[in-house]
Formats: C-alpha cells, sequence, structure tokens
C-alpha cells in the first residue's frame, strides 16, 4: 500500500515526461490542415512553421463579433494557405463540425492524451482505493520516500501522509482530475498545442497531488509553487494572446506575495519548533507563546489568501480565467485555489491557539464574500461570473475556518469543487457550442440545443445557490447554521444576504445564457450544437455528486458523517472570550449539548436559508425573463443617484485592478528606474570619477619622474621609513 | 592520498592543452578546437576523481606539499575539502560548456582564445584548490588576466572600457588581498613562528584585534569585489554585456564564485574574531544587494544586463548566508554558489544563442519567440524558474537554506531578504513573457524566417546543465553532505569570535 501511495503523483509525473518526450509525435497536424477549434482563442493557436499568422495580433472580441467567428477562421486560414490560395469548402463549416476539419483528405490525429490520461485514471483508482481504506477502515498511512534536504537540523523528507483530511481533497482532486483530462479530448481538439496542454495538466496533477499529500509544511511549498508554475503555464496557454501572457504573469507574482508571508511562516515554524513535520509542529505548538503562534498562523494565512485569491490578493483568478475552461474547471475552481483552504485547515492547531488570526480568518472570509458576490452581479463574462463566484465561495470556506467550524469548511470545499468544476465545465461546452462566445449578453436560449448542457448546468446552479437537497445548500446552510450557534450574528446575517446575491448571480447566468431569446449573430445559431460526448460525459458524471453529496455527507445538519470522519483531525477551538462579531460573551466553542432538530432552531435556519435562495432564484427569473428591463430601471431607483455609479464600480471589479496596476506596477518600475538611474549615476559616476581622480593625479605626479637615480633613492627611502613607522606604532 | 596527483592534474591538463596549442597550426580551427576541447576534458575527467571524497575522512584530501619558495615559506601545497571539491567540479563543467558552446560563434583568433580559456580554466582552479596563501594569490592573479583578454579581444563594442574598469577593480582588489595575506603571514611569524603561507597554519593563529580588523577589511574589499557586492558591482553589468558568451559563462558562473569562496575559505576562517564583528554590515549590504538587484534588475532593457543585475541579486545571498555563520545560512550560500554557477551559465548561454542569429538582446527586439523556437523558450523557461527559486530546480534549496538561516539570525533580515521572491519572479517573468508571448516586434520579424531552434551543439552543451539544475534540486543531499563538514568547521572558527577592542558593532 505505502509504494502504491506513492504511484498517486508520481503517476502523472511520469504521464508529464511521457508527453513532453514523445508527445509531439503523437499528434499529427497537417501544415496545412486547420483542426476546428473549440472556441475563440483557438484561432490564434496554431504555429505554422514560417507563415504570417505568428505576427498577427489576436483578433479581439469585439472584431470577432463584428464579423463572425467563422470569419475569423476563414481569414487565419487564409494567411495559412497562403501560396497554395486554397481555403477548404467545409471551413466555414467548421463549428457545425465535432472536432474535424479535412484538408485534402488529411486528418488531424491526436493521441498524445492516451497516456497522460490513462496513467491519471490508474492515479484515480490507487486514490479511490486510499480513500476508502482510510475513511472507512480507519487507517492512516506514512511513507518516507527519501530525505530531501538535511542541513545540520534542519532535515525534511520527501514523505506522504493521508489521512482523513488528505482523502478528502484527494477524492475531489483526483475525480474531477481525471473528468478534466477526459473534456480536455474533446475540449482541445484541433489546438497544435494539444500535447503540451496534457503535459502541463499532468504536472499540474502531479504538483497538487504532492501537495495535498505531504506530510510536512515543506512539502506543503513546493506543491504549492508548482502548482503554480503550472497555473503559469495553463493561463498562458494561448500566449499569443497578450491578455493571456500578461494574466499568467500576474497570476504567479500575485501568488508570490502570498507566498512570501507563507515561506517566512515555515521558516518562523522551523525556528521555533526545529521541526516542519505536520505531526511534531501541531504537537509541539502549544508551547510557543500566543504572539509566535499568532505570527505564524497570520503568515501562513497569507500564502493561503494569495493562492485561494482572497482579498486583497483576489485580482489574478478573473484574470485567469485567460486559460482554457477546462483549467478554469480544475484548477481555478476545483482544485488548486482550495489549497489555501486546505493550509489553513491543516494548520488547524496553529489556528486554534491564535485567536487574532481566527478573527482575521473570518473577516477576510466574509468580506471576500460580500465583496466577490457583489462584483458577480454586473458580469457579463460567463466565465467571470464562475470566477467571481469562485471567489466568494472560497471566502465561505474561510469565514468557516475563522470560526473554528473546520469541518464545515471541508465539507463546502469537497460539494463546491465538483459543482463548481461542473459548471465550469459547463460553461466551456456553453462557449464552444455558440462558436466561442463568451459574453452572456449575445447569448441566449440555447437550452433548445444544448439539452444535457443545459441540464446539467441547472443542477449546479442549484447547489451553487443552495437550493435544498443539492449538496451546496447542505454545506453552504452548515457554516451559516455553525456561524449562528457559535454566536457570530453578525457574519450569519452577512452571509445569509450572500447566500440570495450567489442565488442570484447563478440564475441570472442561467437565464442570460439558456433563456429568452438568441442574441448573437443569426449565423451562429444555426451551427451551435450539443457538445462532443468526451465533453457532455463529464458534465454528467459530476451531476452524480452535486446531487447525492450533501445527502450522503450533510444528513443531519451539522453532525452528518463528514463529521466522524473528520472529527480525529481538527482541534476544537480551546480559546474562550468573545471577538469583535460574536455577540455571546465567552462562547465560541461549540456547544456540544445543541443537536440539530428539524423542527426546531435549525430547522428554522435551512428554512431560512433556503428562502433566501429562493428569493435570489425568483428576482433573477423576474429580471432576466419576464421583465428584462428591471435591472436597469432598478440601477435608476436607487436613491441619490447612486445607482449608476454603484454599477460601475461593480462593474470595474471596484477598481481593486486599477490601484494596483497604478501603485505596484508604476510605482515598482519608477522606483527601478530610480535605482538604476541611482546605480549608472551615482555609484558608477563615483567609480568613473575615481578614475578621472586617479588619472589627473597620474599626469601631475608624472612630472615627479625625472629620470634622476638620486631623486628615486630619496623617495625610496622616504618610503621605507614610513612603512617601518607605521608597522612599529600600528601594528605592534 | 598516494598515487596520482590528482589535483595538479586537474589544475594543469588546461596548461598542457595551451602549450599544445601553440604546436598546432593556428588556421586549423578544427584542430585547434579539438585539442582544446580535449584538454579540458582530460580536467573534467581528472575532476571527476574527487567524487570519491570521503566526507567523513579527513578535512582536505587529495593532498599535494611540495617545496617551492622555502626562502620565504612558501609551497606548493594542493587539497579539497568538500567545499572546494565541489567548486572544482563546477569550474571543470562549466569551462568545457563554454569550450564547447564556443564552437562555432567564434571565428577571429580562434587559438588565441581557447588558449585564453584554457589559461583562465588554470587561475580558477588553482585557486579552489590552494591550501597556500601565496599559491592562492599567484593563482588568483592568473584568472584574472585571461578574462581580461577574454572581453578586451573577444568582446562587444564597448569592451575596452569594460575591461578596464573590470581590471582596475579586481586588481585594486587583489592588491589589497596580498597586503592581508602579507599581514597575517608576517603577524604569525612575528610571534616566533616559522615564517609560512600555509593556510592550516595560518588559521591556527590567535591574531591581534589590529590585524583582524585590518587584514580582514582588505579581504574583504578584495573579495567583495570579485563577489560582487553592493556598491562595489558596477564593474559586472558593463562586463557581462561586453563579454562573449563563453566569458559571461564563466564570469558569472566560476569568477564570481571565488570571492564566495574566498570568504569561505580564508576571511572568515583567518581572521574569525573580525568576521563576526563586521557581519551585521556585511548583511545589511548584502540584503541591499538582494532587493537592489533585484529591482535594477526589472528595469534592464538588455537581456544579458538583466541577468547580470539578477547576478549581484544572487551572489547578495552567497553573501548574507555566509555572515549569519549557522549550518542552514552557510551551507545555503556554498549550495547558491553552485546553483547559480548553473542557472546564470545556461541563462547566458541561452542569451547567446539568439544573440548569435540576430546581435541583439534588446527586451523590446524580442517577442514571440515560443512559436518559433520552442525549444529554446522552453529551456529558457526551465531556468527562469530554477533562477527565481522554484522548489525541485536548484535554486530553491540554497536560497530556501540561506533565508532560513538568515530567520534563525534575525527575523526581520529574513523578511526584508525574502521579499526577492516577489521581485525575482517579476523581473525574470516579465522579461520571459516580452520575449517569448505574445507576437514578435517589428524588428524580430526580420529575423524571422532566418530563426533556427537550439542546435545540436547548443544542446551538447546545455544538457549537462539541464540534468543538474534538476538533480540538484531533486536530489541535493550528496552536495549538501559535502558542504555540511566545511561549514561545521567555520561555525566552530567563529563561534565565540568577536573582536574585544576594535569591535564597534559589538
Amino acid at each position: 500500500m505505502e509504494l502504491l501511495i506513492a504511484l498517486i503523483p508520481a503517476l502523472p509525473l511520469a504521464g508529464f515526461l511521457f508527453a513532453v518526450l514523445v508527445g509531439p509525435r503523437l499528434d499529427h497536424v497537417p501544415i496545412h490542415g486547420h483542426g476546428h477549434t473549440d472556441d475563440h482563442h483557438g484561432t490564434d493557436t496554431h504555429d505554422h512553421e514560417v507563415d504570417d499568422s505568428a505576427f498577427r495580433p489576436v483578433p479581439t472580441e469585439e472584431e470577432q463579433r463584428a464579423t463572425s467567428p467563422h470569419a475569423g477562421h476563414a481569414d487565419d486560414l487564409a494567411n495559412a494557405e497562403g501560396a497554395d490560395g486554397v481555403i477548404p469548402a467545409d471551413l466555414s463549416d467548421g463549428l457545425g463540425q465535432a472536432g474535424h476539419v479535412t484538408t485534402g483528405g488529411e486528418r488531424p490525429r491526436y493521441r498524445s492524451w492516451i497516456i497522460p490520461t490513462l496513467f491519471v485514471g490508474i492515479s484515480w483508482l490507487i486514490s479511490m482505493a486510499v480513500f476508502v481504506q482510510v475513511i472507512f477502515g480507519g487507517q492512516v498511512f506514512e511513507v518516507t520516500i527519501y530525505e530531501w534536504i538535511a542541513s545540520g537540523d534542519f532535515v525534511i523528507n520527501i514523505s506522504f501522509l493521508v489521512d482523513e483530511l488528505t482523502a478528502m481533497l484527494l477524492l475531489v482532486v483526483s475525480t474531477v482530475g481525471l473528468l478534466v483530462h477526459i473534456y480536455s479530448i474533446g475540449y482541445m481538439d484541433g489546438d497544435r498545442g494539444f500535447w503540451r496542454f496534457f503535459a502541463y495538466l499532468n504536472l499540474f496533477m502531479f504538483s497538487m497531488l504532492l501537495l495535498i499529500l505531504g506530510d510536512n509544511f515543506l512539502m506543503l511549498y513546493v506543491g504549492w509553487e508548482a502548482v503554480g508554475l503550472c497555473s503559469y503555464a495553463l493561463i498562458g496557454f494561448w500566449y499569443k494572446k497578450p491578455s493571456a501572457a500578461g494574466a499568467a504573469k500576474k497570476a504567479f507574482i500575485v501568488n508570490r506575495v502570498g507566498d512570501f508571508g507563507f515561506g517566512l511562516g515555515i521558516m518562523m515554524i522551523w525556528v521555533n519548533l526545529g521541526t516542519l513535520s505536520f505531526r511534531e509542529v501541531f504537537d509541539q505548538i502549544g508551547t510557543l507563546d500566543v504572539t509566535t503562534i499568532t505570527v505564524i498562523a497570520l503568515l501562513l494565512f497569507a500564502g493561503a489568501v494569495g493562492k485561494s485569491a482572497q482579498f486583497p490578493l483576489h485580482v489574478w483568478l478573473p484574470d485567469a480565467m485567460e486559460g482554457p475552461t477546462p483549467v478554469s474547471a480544475l484548477i481555478h475552481a476545483a482544485t488548486m485555489v482550495n489549497a489555501g483552504v486546505y493550509l489553513v485547515a491543516r494548520a488547524n492547531p496553529i489556528f486554534a491557539e491564535a485567536p487574532v488570526a481566527m478573527w482575521t480568518v473570518a473577516i477576510i472570509g466574509v468580506f471576500t464574500a460580500v465583496f466577490a458576490a457583489a462584483i458577480a452581479l454586473t458580469q457579463n463574462d460567463i466565465k467571470k461570473v464562475l470566477a467571481y463566484s469562485t471567489v466568494s465561495q472560497l471566502a465561505y470556506m474561510f469565514f468557516a475556518l475563522g470560526i473554528g467550524a473546520w469541518t464545515a469548511a471541508i465539507f463546502h470545499l469537497v460539494s463546491h469543487g465538483f459543482f463548481k468544476g461542473l459548471l465550469f465545465m459547463g460553461s466551456g461546452s456553453v462557449i464552444h457550442g455558440a462558436g466561442g462566445e463568451q459574453d452572456m449578453r449575445h447569448m441566449g436560449n440555447l437550452r433548445a440545443k444544448m439539452r444535457w448542457t443545459y441540464v446539467t448546468m441547472v443542477i449546479g446552479s442549484l447547489a451553487l445557490a443552495g437550493i435544498p437537497i443539492f449538496s451546496g445548500f447542505f454545506s453552504k446552510d452548515e457554516i451559516l447554521a455553525e456561524a449562528f450557534n457559535r454566536g457570530y450574528l453578525v457574519f450569519y446575517v452577512v452571509g445569509t444576504i450572500v447566500a440570495a446575491m450567489t442565488a442570484f448571480y447563478t440564475f441570472r447566468m442561467i437565464f442570460m445564457t439558456f433563456w429568452g431569446e438568441w442574441r448573437g449573430p443569426a449565423a451562429v445559431w444555426d451551427h451551435i450544437h450539443e457538445s462532443a460526448p468526451t465533453i457532455v460525459a463529464p458534465l454528467v458524471i459530476l451531476a452524480v455528486p452535486t446531487v447525492v453529496l450533501g445527502l450522503i455527507l450533510g444528513i443531519p445538519p451539522e453532525e452528518g458523517i463528514i463529521h466522524g470522519w473528520l472529527e480525529p483531525i481538527f482541534h476544537d477551538v480551546t480559546y474562550v472570550g468573545a471577538l469583535p462579531g460574536s455577540i455571546l460573551d465567552g462562547y465560541n466553542q461549540r456547544d456540544e449539548t445543541h443537536h440539530f432538530e428539524l423542527f426546531g432552531l435549525g430547522g428554522l435556519l435551512l428554512l431560512v436559508g433556503a428562502s433566501v435562495a429562493a428569493a435570489g432564484v425568483f428576482l433573477a427569473y423576474r429580471w432576466y425573463v419576464q421583465r428584462p428591463e428591471s435591472a436597469a430601471r432598478f440601477v435608476e431607483r436607487i436613491p441619490l443617484g447612486l445607482g449608476p455609479g454603484m454599477y460601475r464600480a461593480s462593474a470595474n471589479k471596484y477598481y481593486v485592478d486599477d490601484i494596483y496596476q497604478l501603485v505596484w506596477s508604476r510605482g515598482g518600475v519608477l522606483v527601478s528606474n530610480a535605482l538604476w538611474w541611482f546605480d549608472a549615476k551615482v555609484i558608477d559616476g563615483a567609480v568613473n570619477g575615481a578614475g578621472w581622480l586617479a588619472a589627473t593625479i597620474g599626469g601631475a605626479l608624472r612630472k615627479v619622474q625625472t629620470g634622476r637615480v638620486e631623486n628615486y633613492g630619496l623617495g625610496i627611502a622616504a618610503g621605507l621609513a614610513l612603512v617601518i613607522l607605521v608597522y612599529a606604532t600600528v601594528v605592534r | 592520498m598516494d598515487g596520482l596527483p590528482i589535483l595538479t592534474l586537474i589544475v594543469f591538463s588546461p596548461l598542457i592543452g595551451a602549450l599544445a596549442l601553440l604546436l598546432v597550426p593556428g588556421h586549423n580551427h578544427r584542430a585547434v578546437r579539438w585539442v582544446a576541447l580535449a584538454a579540458a576534458l582530460a580536467s573534467l575527467g581528472f575532476s571527476l576523481a574527487l567524487l570519491g571524497y570521503d566526507p567523513a575522512g579527513a578535512e582536505f584530501q587529495f593532498r599535494e606539499d611540495l617545496p617551492w619558495i622555502e626562502a620565504f615559506g612558501m609551497r606548493y601545497t594542493l587539497g579539497v575539502d568538500g567545499l572546494s571539491a565541489v567548486l572544482v567540479l563546477l569550474t571543470t563543467l562549466l569551462s568545457v560548456v563554454a569550450m564547447f558552446y564556443s564552437w562555432d560563434p567564434i571565428k577571429t583568433r580562434v587559438k588565441e582564445y581557447y588558449v585564453t580559456l584554457l589559461l583562465l580554466m588554470v587561475g580558477m582552479l588553482g585557486v579552489f584548490v590552494s591550501l597556500d596563501l601565496f599559491l592562492f594569490y599567484v593563482f588568483w592573479e592568473i584568472s584574472l588576466i585571461p578574462m581580461y583578454l577574454v572581453i578586451g579581444i573577444w568582446g562587444g563594442p564597448r569592451r575596452v572600457y569594460a575591461t578596464v574598469k573590470f581590471v582596475i577593480y579586481t586588481l585594486v582588489g587583489s592588491l589589497l588581498m596580498l597586503v592581508a595575506i602579507l599581514a597575517v603571514a608576517i603577524a604569525q611569524a612575528g610571534a616566533g613562528n616559522p615564517f609560512t603561507f600555509s593556510y592550516e597554519v595560518l588559521r591556527q593563529f590567535a591574531y591581534t584585534d589590529a590585524i583582524q580588523a585590518f587584514g580582514f577589511i582588505a579581504f574583504f574589499l578584495a573579495f567583495a569585489i570579485k563577489v560582487p557586492m553592493w556598491p562595489l558591482h558596477t564593474w559586472l553589468p558593463d562586463a557581462h554585456v561586453e563579454a562573449p558568451t563563453a566569458g559571461s559563462i564563466l564570469l558569472a558562473g566560476v569568477l564570481l564564485k571565488l570571492g564566495g569562496y574566498g570568504f569561505l575559505r580564508f576571511a572568515i576562517p583567518l581572521l574569525p574574531d573580525a568576521a563576526v564583528s563586521f557581519a551585521p554590515i556585511i548583511i545589511g549590504l548584502a540584503v541591499i544587494a538582494i532587493l537592489y538587484g533585484a529591482l535594477v534588475a526589472m528595469v534592464q532593457p538588455d537581456m544579458k544586463k538583466l541577468v547580470a543585475y539578477s547576478s549581484v541579486s544572487h551572489m547578495g545571498f552567497v553573501m548574507l548566508g555566509a555572515f549569519v555563520f549557522n549550518q542552514q545560512g552557510l551551507q545555503g550560500a556554498a549550495f547558491t554558489m553552485i546553483s547559480h554557477g548553473i542557472t546564470t551559465g545556461a541563462l547566458f548561454l541561452l542569451v547567446g544563442i539568439i544573440y548569435e542569429q540576430t546581435h541583439d538582446r534588446q527586451i523590446a527586439h524580442m517577442g514571440g519567440l515560443n512559436a518559433r523556437l520552442p525549444h529554446f523558450a522552453a529551456m529558457f523557461g526551465l531556468f527562469t524558474f530554477a533562477s527565481i527559486g522554484l522548489p525541485g530546480l536548484s535554486g530553491f534549496v540554497g536560497e530556501f537554506l540561506v533565508i532560513l538561516g538568515a530567520f534563525a539570525y534575525n527575523g526581520y533580515v529574513a523578511a526584508a531578504t525574502m521579499l526577492v521572491v516577489i521581485a525575482s519572479a517579476v523581473y525574470m517573468l516579465w522579461m520571459f513573457q516580452r520575449v517569448f508571448f505574445t507576437v514578435p516586434s517589428d524588428w524580430m520579424r526580420q529575423w524571422w524566417p532566418a530563426l533556427r531552434d537550439i542546435n545540436r551543439n547548443e544542446w551538447i552543451a546545455l544538457s549537462p546543465l539541464i540534468v543538474l539544475v534538476v538533480a540538484l534540486g531533486v536530489y541535493p543531499g550528496p552536495v549538501l553532505e559535502l558542504l555540511a563538514a566545511p561549514v561545521d568547521r567555520i561555525i566552530e572558527a567563529v563561534n565565540g569570535a568577536g573582536l574585544t577592542a576594535f569591535g564597534p558593532w559589538r
């Protein structure tokens, strides 16, 4: 079994190496052949050996829309065909076919997915076996592979730990990972970077599995940085697009801001405790004083804020939507962004000892939840809505962590991982079907043509909105109930408002996309089609846990089976005393005598949760189906004429990106340029000045060189005397 | 160690090669290259014997000790410990890489070029194996002149300015070092001991505070210029920009390490009291260098200059780690020297590949190269991420250990240093984006059809670096093990040290 655990990350690594070394030879893309591209980014991904297309800047979304999605293809192809001047007749039909464009009888062929997907599949099988062993067999696995770094007392092993918490994450990461691989076979078909995509995906799986399997903080950090690299590579996958290249860089750098804290936190743990192994650190953390623990916890949390895109480091995640949609589903919804939640949950013994840190986590969580949801309300790009939603939902998890509701946070992580993965893959299917369109204002009525996508996305949306029996209902309401029961009434109220906002923007998305009239170009409408089976199948599979997971894990609410599983991991918060946000003095521990009653407080809370969700859905229905003009009217009716300004602020993401751009990017370049000037003028100026001085003095001293031996003799004698003098006085 | 004088063979194989080259007709470039490469490979081959260094054995192994100028106590004493063993291996490897890379690009004065590179090897290798301070000084000077020639003859348009600056800077440093060496030798002899330049003898002697202070300052200036340490670094970007690619590889890869090695081998163990007393200042300068180098690198328009300023930042890590005087810091410093040699050597090599084709290194002139040169882009990416300390690649181990050591010394120093994880990502990834992503600049279009990806020779030159950058990141154990004992000795030397009478910082 031990060896098998090492195989879980090792197989994707092998898949990566295979894809890099052999992959390019397995894909056959005819030089003049153009695969069908799934969304409009795809147009730019065809690298011809020597042709003009490399120089062509990427058509903007507006340009694409101005013509038609086909025009973009045809135009690009015309360039590609070059001298041949042959534009395949069936080209304009490209979108109508699921996958292939034939050019002179040559079919593009993609086989590089086979081994990577197979390896991830085997890894998934092992993961599930391990999951069962750990959760139902009560086993905990510890495996040491080898000693990685040893410097004096600083000894770090490459070693794995699979306990209940890791097992829960393994379930999400392996499952969604495998499904995204399958999904990508169809989604990335026709992209010249096909093998490269699978290589990156496998490297990501390796990194993410390393992250959750590591048994010490440094292993976690290694996985943490490695997933950051993969995220960089995949966001910038369509690297010819300046926006994609910029988004990739931004994601990496913003994450590094968080890593600055995370790295220091790890070092501070080692300096104080002399170990980084989870077990040993958690056993000994109580020996430190509260201030030290708090600083450690806050530094670790800085890393979590970066990786899980919480305010103020949330700015990278919406931009990360530049990456292909499978990437958004896997990395930026279901797995990597959960790493911050995992870190805090894993380090719960540290946080539990540091009230101020807990409070910070909760406040950041509650604030980000509102903040991101308020942006999601006005976004028109379907992926941006989901991105801000992800930020907001992750914020729920931090909110739960911050009040000590560890299990509720992990429950929401698992359920969110599945339904948000589903929603993102569904949005990819929509984008695919709608000819690369991402703007929901140019969609509509897609349910008529994309049945499977529609149904599965509605299921995902019901979960996200928190409608009863779907998984998100149980996990979200558990967080809210915990907040209520622990006395954090302010947090409870804010969290409930966010739940209503969530339901609203989720169904705003559904109604704008699938209902009403088609608002895009009429020519596109004829080509809209349900996506290929490899795209739809993962949606259907993910719909299953979205429906049943909550019922299995979450009943009865707050005491569901998942609580029993995760109990060994989580420490109750031991401090007593009210923190801001809690109105009950001395009460922020879970009351052990409290039990859920359907016809009592618990039931009432569920009812409130279900009601606000239903209200949100209803409002979306009213505004976006019944009376499409009423949203605009509502904005105008906001008193004091603040409406349009508020709308603009939300649509512009509250200008946070612009402020950062000004302060950090411009400011950083300004400071760097100032330092460079200092380097060239002051430091080097002094150096050159010294050179000039030496030359000048040398020129003057040249006159001393008289050529008369007696003059030199005198000089020698004087120098010798000076040396002796100095030696005698100073050295002795 | 009985049997073959391995160290002599390592150091002087290149010299024999250089002498042999004198017999080869200069117009026969092929013969010249093969003879030079054979000599360098011989040296590399002999240096592999150092892998047999036994970490549990005597401090200095493979020792050779012959009388040289006995009247002044100068002896031909060679020996390696773990630290010098890995540096020797790095030097022989990078020298072979540099020679192999020069195969096509160098077309003028080929014979002279290879003679110069071989002599440079002699100097660099000699520095790392000398256990006699005067012998060390001689090799140190030998290493200076060939680099002067490499930049001055085969360099870029502003090579004269750059070489003059380089030579004057380093000559000032080495003269100060000579003074310091003489001072410690004379002081030791002044106490009634036999006159000697033997490192092993001199480090046993307890020097007075005045000798410690002035000797250390002289050593410090010599080595700090070489490292180079802020604010003595301005010769480096100029030298790099003008140097041919192979020159840059060896300059960044090995010559800068002479400075770091000087501190670890000589300045600190010989004069530990002064080292401890001056440590806070040096740590301060190191932190400045780390951040300043990174920030200035951010706005460089020239790829080579950017990498040069990043070297200032990375070498700041070496200084920081060396002067926090704990195992993590010191091992991290030494490891960073190795890793920086590999990654920066590789980065300069890669910049050279594009420069050979376009005769330009301006970042603004690049763009979109990923589409045309995918292998080149992938390799550049690999070393970019190694340079910014991605775990799993070699840069991380040293960087993390240094900051960890700094944390044990002072949390605020570590926090300030840690800022570089952000800054380094900014300057490297910004460059990477501008060079490889989006679409080619108008300027690049004219070269576009003629651009070629990494060729066979370049792959051969790169491949050992690729293997090492991954291997050292994934399994740094053997190198760390080699470095453990030398580091322990340094800590032993500085334990309880500190100037009593001349300790302004105590």
